[in-house]
């Protein structure tokens, strides 16, 4: 957090921790708890909160997520890990 | 008990503003999925459906009154008036009920008020927006055309509502708390609003609708009403009418288990009950109209269902296989509407002509159900069923059997 001119205080975290950041809220764990190794299936999350997932990304970086749900391995979109999932936000920020 | 017929049909939806042109549309296999032509397609990702095209309210309804009807309002009229012209009978207004169903009620009138106070910024929105969008609108305004005053009320059961509500009429009529229903389902929820609640779920499929096939992709809108006029064999036949088909049985079940996943042993609670509601026993089904959406998860859930409860003969390619058919991958999935239409499909089965599914790429051995492909499959049918499998694990089937049989 940096200090402003006017007295606010900017945040200025990263992709990977605003990414895990939701993740973390999703699958009720700390952050810390969180590697990016870590496979998204073993987070706990269900299909349904996969879904919840993307859409916070989605609104938080104004991205669209390729991802449907009746077959989540034809996705043009990798979630196997947490890394994987990080790297591909930023691929679609980069994209935007 | 009394036995009861189906003795009059109307419908307006994607494959034609008739019974007539939709059987003929369905018989041909026709698809009337294709680009939607809705405004604001631009902001949706999702940009496929079934439209009723060409519809022309104003052909069937004077100014004055339109503005009270939403358009699954105007789609349920329509249908109405046609089932009760076939009909042909004079009903005793407090002897008749009117029980339709509809999963989202005025959703395109919701829409339009919306985007005027919020997007637009007007102070005020359209002054019967109220009676437009209340979701027992089409029941009412059925009840009113016809003057009928028994028993009127909408159900809501999400992709079950019309079976719900074809269902209950049946159980009123047979137990002679009236004579005659008015029963069916409307939909219209191809509006900006509607299609974008859809598309946050991510089972619509960006390409088309193809049921039981391994290339299946998720399922694709419809919009549109069936309606029915049901009455008792013992009435249908005392003044020489046409009897389409007998509802034999109906069964509704809740698989209490998740608000969007199916569950096998839910539904073939629900085929089992229908079967053993109308005293017919498994061997007896001929044809089953699936709930088909085309997601991987209900296709694979119906399937295993339908193993449940007729064994060897839900796969296909084994002897005496029962011929499915997902008419969805025709028509859309037209939500609470969608049970009411794929009946006029069963109708068409009863007659001897089962219409087909479309898009079948691959067979999925997770579903590898006997799917009438390509043409329609001519077929001695007797007893078919009419399976309907909603949201939120409410499942709800119909046994119909042919007319005479």
């Amino acid at each position: 957090m940096e200090a402003q001119m006017d007295g606010t205080f900017h945040i200025q975290t990263g992709v990977a921790d605003r990414v895990i950041a939701i993740l973390a809220e999703q699958a009720m764990l700390e952050p810390s708890q969180i590697a990016r190794e870590a496979r998204l299936d073993a987070l706990g999350l269900d299909s349904l909160g996969l879904v919840e997932t993307l859409f916070a990304i989605e609104e938080s970086f104004d991205v669209s997520v390729p991802f449907n749900a009746n077959d989540p391995s034809q996705s043009r979109f990798d979630l196997s890990t947490v890394g994987a999932l990080i790297d591909g936000v930023e691929a679609l920020i980069a994209a935007r | 008990m009394r036995r009861v017929v189906i003795t009059g049909a109307g419908t307006v939806n994607p494959l034609g503003q008739t019974v007539a042109e939709t059987l003929a549309a369905m018989q041909a296999g026709r698809v009337a999925i294709g680009p939607l032509d809705i405004p604001l397609l631009e902001r949706l990702s999702v940009k496929i459906g079934a439209q009723v095209r060409g519809w022309q309210p104003e052909a069937h309804f004077d100014k004055a009154r339109l503005a009270f009807l939403d358009r699954h309002v105007q789609f349920a009229l329509v249908a109405a008036r046609q089932a009760m012209a076939e009909a042909g009978l004079r009903p005793d207004p407090a002897r008749s009920a009117v029980i339709m169903g509809t999963a989202g009620g005025g959703l395109v009138t919701s829409d339009e008020a919306y985007r005027a106070v919020y997007a637009e910024g007007k102070a005020r929105v359209h002054p019967f927006t109220v009676p437009r969008l209340m979701p027992s609108a089409a029941a009412s305004h059925i009840s009113m055309e016809f003057g009928l005053t028994g028993p009127t009320f909408a159900v809501s059961s999400a992709c079950a509502s019309s079976n719900h509500a074809i269902g209950l009429a049946f159980q009123m009529v047979r137990a002679g708390m009236v004579d005659q229903a008015l029963a069916g389902g409307s939909e219209a929820m191809l509006s900006f609003g509607g299609l974008k609640a859809w598309e946050g779920l991510r089972v619509m499929s960006p390409d088309g609708c193809r049921p039981f096939a391994a290339g299946r992709n998720g399922m694709v809108q419809g919009e549109g009403a069936a309606v029915f006029l049901l009455e008792t064999l013992e009435a249908a036949q005392a003044r020489g009418a046409a009897v389409l088909a007998e509802v034999a049985g109906f069964a509704m079940t809740a698989d209490a288990a998740d608000i969007v996943l199916p569950n096998p042993e839910g539904a073939a609670r629900a085929m089992a009950g229908a079967l053993a509601d109308a005293g017919l026993a498994p061997d007896a089904v001929d044809h089953i109209n699936a709930h088909g959406t085309g997601t991987a998860a209900n296709d694979r859930s119906e399937a295993e269902a339908m193993a449940r409860v007729f064994g060897a003969r839900a796969f296909g390619g084994r002897a005496g296989a029962i011929p499915v058919t997902a008419t969805k991958s025709l028509h859309g999935h037209l939500i609470g509407a969608a049970g009411a239409v794929e009946l006029i499909g069963v109708l068409s089965a009863l007659q001897g002509l089962i219409p087909p599914t479309a898009g079948f790429d691959a067979a999925d051995p997770a579903c590898a159900v006997d799917l009438v492909t390509g043409a329609a499959r001519r077929a001695e049918v007797g007893v078919a069923l009419s399976n309907a499998f909603a949201f939120g694990g409410l499942n709800a089937v119909l046994a119909l059997r042919r007319a005479g049989a």
